[in-house]
């Protein structure tokens, strides 16, 4: 639809750029499975639901219950108040509502800063290693490498090569003439640096093999009609690798949103949520006061609420796509 | 079998239940959850029946998990401990898990409730009561009657903390001070023949040194053990942080504030450099950059490691007039999980009295025994740096033995002193944030514990 007519050359099938063959065209059985009984689809369903059911869904729905309650699963008592441990979290100068906003700014500030790195970078990384050239696949390898390690090496690593007073980067950065003694992991701004370029370090890779999959997946015609339309690099860019990736574009969005506003590891390691609580992110609050600090009922209304913002945000993302969609 | 359970009248027992498989396990983690599980021989259950007689263990063969947080130096000093003590026992095999002792406060009373815990487990002097009255330990005192453990042979601090609501919870196994190291080589370079005592001496010995090129001194840290230091400090300056029934904070008095300010002037004045993250002033004490340090006793085999560093070991210096420096006790605990089972109960009694018998060879990691008769023993004056600790005896400050007042420390205080040394507040008003939210948490470890 882009893409104009190619003088009655036998155009690709799928007219939807990245499309490609869509289920439909795959089933032609649309009629139902025959002699299966209508529990067929439910038994093939039911390994995954049970697991769903005990390990995802069970905890959810008690997580609401323990919500409502005064929790220390240890005690005897676990009195039942109500939406108390939500309206304390809402209410200013409570115990539990400014560090629980502060964590949750935190984590939105990781998100902010991490993301829009994290979709960038990865595609332009990916459409270069897309390109032939020799050493290509050494590339791809290394820069998927440090995805394989764990955070808390990760997390380790740059807090000591980040230390202020005692880490490699200042050290070298006073080498090169650079007085500055920078507080990486100590004082914002430079906390987020530390945060997020690690970050972006760790898991570029692994965005970047999934652009790299729905840049192969882009038809080559494609290319050679716009070169034929007279379409210089840019032009191809945009109207047929942006479009072409577009689906993929929504699963690296929503996911790397719903990846760092689950950061837990690296302002725990690399930061130590200093200065004072200020990169501590919701993850890490919510784990400190439920399970450090026993107040479950104040944790798991947190965490409720921390559940119901990523939902929003990813419906705002899923219908943002969508919406650039219609035409 | 499922005839014979139906005979028994219904239900599988505990045991059987256990068997059940992954499954199951995961249904009953619920449950546990839920709180519908009732623990046997918790509350005051534990008697001579449960300990049997005597110290010694003659049942059949059992094993004992025997957990702690001894992820530093300390932690092959005890696992050869516990290597010797199998050996010599046929019948009981205990087997050691360590995790760092953040993490451990948090996954045993969850791995106990779920019967996949310690039977032993080590606690520190202000856990003590809050796991006692979340149920997860047993009390001990058949356990100190039958070893025959005296008061007298413990410092009365330790002894005392160790009682939560009538009943022992603890067996103190030692001691662990902050101390005050020093590096030879800067003291000699700035002129300065031994370390400093009080708040005068160390002044002029850090302007002396710095005067004569040691850069910065002093490394104060921002972060742990940051808060040992203040608590040590505000003792100094007279003060308190909490009312002696621990019902009241009391971080942002004169004395509180008075300590927090001498620490982060140690920065202003050129002595320390800002920003000092996690570890970094230890590693900087490593690399001989950083002259004198205050840690805790456990850090002195890290020193040993370094063979270049020339170091030595004082008491906390005088800064604010009384002498004083904080200080924690290890103890030993048994599971309400072992309150299951005699046998495991009586062996746990074996093992413990078995590691306080040999606590000299735990002293070598950096610890001072609990035990006076082992302090005071030949063996003991021996041991240089654990001898200088020994002397701090006379004046440590234990945090207070309340339900619940661990769990106070990093979010009240320790932020507090986080926030003044990263110069994200200052002194008088992040205690003032800290003692406000200490007072709202104890009014609520009040109405939780029913303290």
């Amino acid at each position: 639809m882009t893409t104009t007519d190619v003088g009655g050359r036998a155009a690709p099938p799928a007219a939807g750029p990245g499309a490609g063959v869509g289920p439909q065209g795959l089933a032609p059985t649309g009629r139902g499975v025959k002699g299966g009984s209508g529990l067929t689809p439910y038994l093939f369903l039911a390994p995954y639901l049970i697991l769903f059911t005990v390990f995802v869904l069970a905890p959810a729905i008690f997580l609401i219950w323990i919500s409502l309650h005064d929790w220390d699963f240890l005690l005897p008592g676990k009195p039942f108040v109500g939406l108390e441990n939500y309206l304390d979290l809402f209410k200013s100068g409570t115990v539990s509502s400014g560090p629980f906003w502060s964590s949750m700014e935190a984590t939105g500030k990781f998100v902010l800063y991490s993301v829009p790195l994290l979709v960038v970078i990865p595609m332009a990384l990916a459409i270069l290693l897309n390109q032939r050239f020799p050493g290509r696949n050494f590339f791809r390898a290394a820069y998927f490498a440090p995805y394989v390690l764990g955070v808390a090496v990760v997390g380790i690593l740059w807090h000591f090569l980040l230390d202020p007073n005692v880490g490699l980067v200042n050290y070298y950065l006073d080498k090169l003439g650079i007085d500055a003694n920078i507080p990486w992991t100590t004082e914002t701004p430079w906390v987020w640096a530390a945060l997020v370029g690690p970050t972006v370090w760790w898991t570029l890779g692994f965005n970047t093999v999934i652009y790299l999959a729905g840049l192969q997946d882009i038809p080559r015609e494609l290319y050679e009609a716009a070169k034929v339309d007279g379409a210089g690099r840019w032009a191809q860019f945009r109207n047929v690798t942006l479009p072409g990736l577009r689906p993929v574009l929504i699963f690296v969005v929503t996911t790397t949103i719903l990846a760092s506003a689950n950061v837990f590891g690296q302002p725990y390691l690399i930061t130590n949520g200093r200065p004072g609580i200020e990169t501590r992110s919701a993850i890490m609050h919510i784990g400190q006061v439920g399970l450090r600090e026993f107040r479950m009922g104040e944790a798991a209304a947190g965490s409720l609420i921390l559940t119901l913002a990523l939902v929003l945000v990813s419906l705002v993302t899923f219908v943002a796509f969508r919406e650039r969609k219609e035409r | 079998m499922g005839k014979d359970q139906s005979t028994n009248g219904g239900g599988l027992d505990r045991r059987q239940f256990l068997g059940l498989g992954a499954g199951a396990a995961a249904g009953m983690l619920l449950a546990a959850c839920g709180g519908s599980s009732t623990p046997p021989g918790a509350g005051g259950q534990a008697s001579d029946e449960l300990f049997g007689t005597g110290a010694e263990y003659s049942g059949p063969n059992v094993s004992l998990a025997f957990w702690n947080g001894f992820t530093g130096g300390d932690g092959p000093f005890m696992r050869k401990l516990v290597d010797q003590f199998n050996s010599e026992h046929q019948n009981i095999k205990v087997s050691m898990n360590v995790l760092q002792w953040a993490d451990f406060y948090a996954k045993v009373p969850t791995a106990v409730q779920s019967g996949n815990g310690p039977d032993i487990a080590i606690m520190h002097i202000d856990n003590l009561a809050t796991n006692a009255a979340r149920q997860v330990i047993i009390p001990l005192d058949p356990v100190a009657q039958l070893l025959e453990l005296q008061e007298d042979d413990f410092y009365p601090q330790v002894w005392q903390a160790g009682i939560y609501k009538g009943n022992r919870y603890g067996i103190p196994l030692d001691t662990h001070p902050l101390l005050f190291y020093y590096n030879n080589k800067s003291l000699q370079q700035g002129g300065v023949d031994g370390p400093p005592t009080d708040q005068a001496s160390f002044e002029a010995d850090l302007k002396a040194m710095k005067g004569k090129g040691v850069q910065y001194p002093f490394w104060v840290p921002s972060d742990w053990p940051a808060h040992l230091i203040w608590w040590s400090l505000i003792h100094q300056f007279g003060g308190t942080p909490y009312s002696e029934d621990a019902s009241q904070a009391q971080f942002n008095s004169d004395a509180g504030v008075q300590a927090l300010t001498w620490m982060v002037d140690q920065a202003k004045q050129g002595y320390s450099p800002k920003n000092i993250a996690l570890d970094a002033q230890a590693v900087a004490f490593r690399q001989q950059k950083n002259a004198l340090t205050w840690d805790g006793i456990w850090m002195m085999n890290n020193w040993s490691q370094v063979k270049s560093l020339d170091w030595g070991a004082a008491p906390i210096p005088n800064i604010g007039g009384t002498q004083a420096v904080w200080a924690s006790s290890h103890n030993f605990t048994i599971t309400k999980q072992a309150a299951n089972d005699k046998n495991k109960a009586q062996a746990a009694k074996v093992f413990i009295k078995w590691i306080s018998d040999h606590s000299i060879d735990w002293a070598k990691s950096g610890q001072v025994p609990a035990r006076k008769s082992v302090r005071e023993s030949p063996e003991f004056q021996q041991l240089e740096v654990q001898s200088i600790a020994a002397k701090e005896l006379d004046f440590v400050k234990f945090p207070p033995a309340v339900a619940g007042i661990g769990d106070l420390t990093q979010p009240t205080f320790q932020l507090a002193v986080n926030e003044a040394m990263l110069g994200k507040k200052d002194p008088k008003a992040a205690l003032d944030t800290a003692t406000k939210k200490a007072n709202d948490l104890l009014a609520a470890n009040r109405k939780k514990y029913g303290g």
